[in-house]
């Protein structure tokens, strides 16, 4: 990047700018394999057209060097996209789509950190892709929900097969979706949203 | 057709060690959070999610090129994730850049909401009103 052009850098267009009053944001995570809809859901509840950012996957020479930009791009990049859902005129709601391949876990460190809970995007053309997934959620403590994303040509399970299947105890909601509907990938993040609350007052209970 | 097969896993207190990358030789696990000092005295960690004001309109005659376009990026509230996208800056060196600029009372931080181990049930119960208008 050239930063002597800063003038020209693209920035938010006027109406995708946050609100003075904009006090504090919140996260969740949309995880799964490539291809299986997470940039797809994102893009389709989001209220400004997705972004990326990137991460590299040494920390050398990253962050030690004024040399900002270059000295990145020997190393390799992984890009993450994320949309915005202003929630209140204080209150921003930010999803992260992941890549939820085993050499992408270096990214979940500054990710899943605080974030909320997350959703698990599943195609059933490849399960298992999932499996490791979720096992690093549940080591991680992070609450989540199954979300199938309905192909045309992928196999359909019975929900409560695949709860088996994935090991999913009975309190975790699992459902389909179709993410390139936005009022069905809204579903998947209000299920999230209840199955938190009602983790939250069970917390309140015990 | 029967499905493949996954096996629960419970909370764990160590995560396992990553695996070995090939080229550089060593793994090391990018340490994520930028600690900064706040005014008073109080430490802020930086998350993709915290938002970032700029303090003044204008960037001081001192201020770098990088520090200048990021002045200008966040005139109103905008998180270090949208930062990092307009900038073409990793997050990892949006931490350094930022921390420079808080500490230089360029820019201000407000902090993300995180998950705590116990839930604050009306921030869920408004984000979900904020879900149903959409």
């Amino acid at each position: 990047m050239d930063f002597n052009g800063s003038d020209t850098i693209p920035g938010p267009r006027a109406e995708d700018q946050l609100p003075h009053t904009a006090q504090a944001a919140a996260k969740i995570v949309i995880v799964g394999g490539f291809g299986v809809g997470k940039t797809t859901m994102v893009g389709s509840v989001s209220e400004i057209t997705p972004l990326t950012t990137e991460e590299t996957m040494t920390q050398a020479g990253i962050g030690v060097d004024d040399n900002f930009g270059s000295a990145s791009k020997t190393a390799t990049t992984v890009a993450m996209d994320f949309g915005r859902i202003s929630i209140t005129e204080q209150l921003v709601l930010y999803l992260f789509g992941t890549p939820g391949q085993q050499r992408f876990w270096f990214l979940w460190n500054g990710l899943f950190e605080g974030a909320l809970g997350a959703v698990v995007l599943v195609d059933t053309r490849r399960l298992e892709v999932s499996f490791d997934v979720m096992g690093r959620l549940e080591e991680r403590g992070v609450p989540f929900v199954v979300a199938i994303n309905t192909f045309p040509d992928a196999p359909r399970y019975d929900i409560e097969e695949l709860r088996t299947a994935l090991d999913l105890t009975p309190d975790i909601p699992i459902m389909e979706c179709d993410a390139r509907r936005r009022a069905s990938s809204r579903d998947v993040l209000m299920t999230l949203m209840r199955f938190l609350h009602s983790l939250a007052m069970q917390g309140a209970h015990t | 057709m029967t499905p493949p097969q996954r096996q629960r896993r419970s909370p764990a207190p160590e995560p396992p060690p990553q695996p070995a990358q090939e080229g550089e030789g060593k793994v090391r696990n990018p340490e994520r959070m930028y600690v900064v000092a706040g005014p008073d005295g109080e430490r802020a960690e930086l998350d993709l999610v915290t938002l970032i004001v700029a303090r003044a309109a204008d960037p001081p005659p001192s201020a770098s090129p990088e520090q200048a376009a990021l002045l200008r990026l966040c005139a109103a509230p905008l998180s270090v994730a949208e930062l990092s996208a307009y900038l073409h800056l990793p997050f990892s060196a949006m931490g350094v850049l930022l921390t420079e600029m808080l500490t230089a009372e360029l820019v201000q931080a407000r902090a993300p909401i995180v998950r705590k181990a116990r839930s604050d049930r009306s921030l869920l119960e408004a984000v979900m009103n904020g879900l149903q208008r959409l």
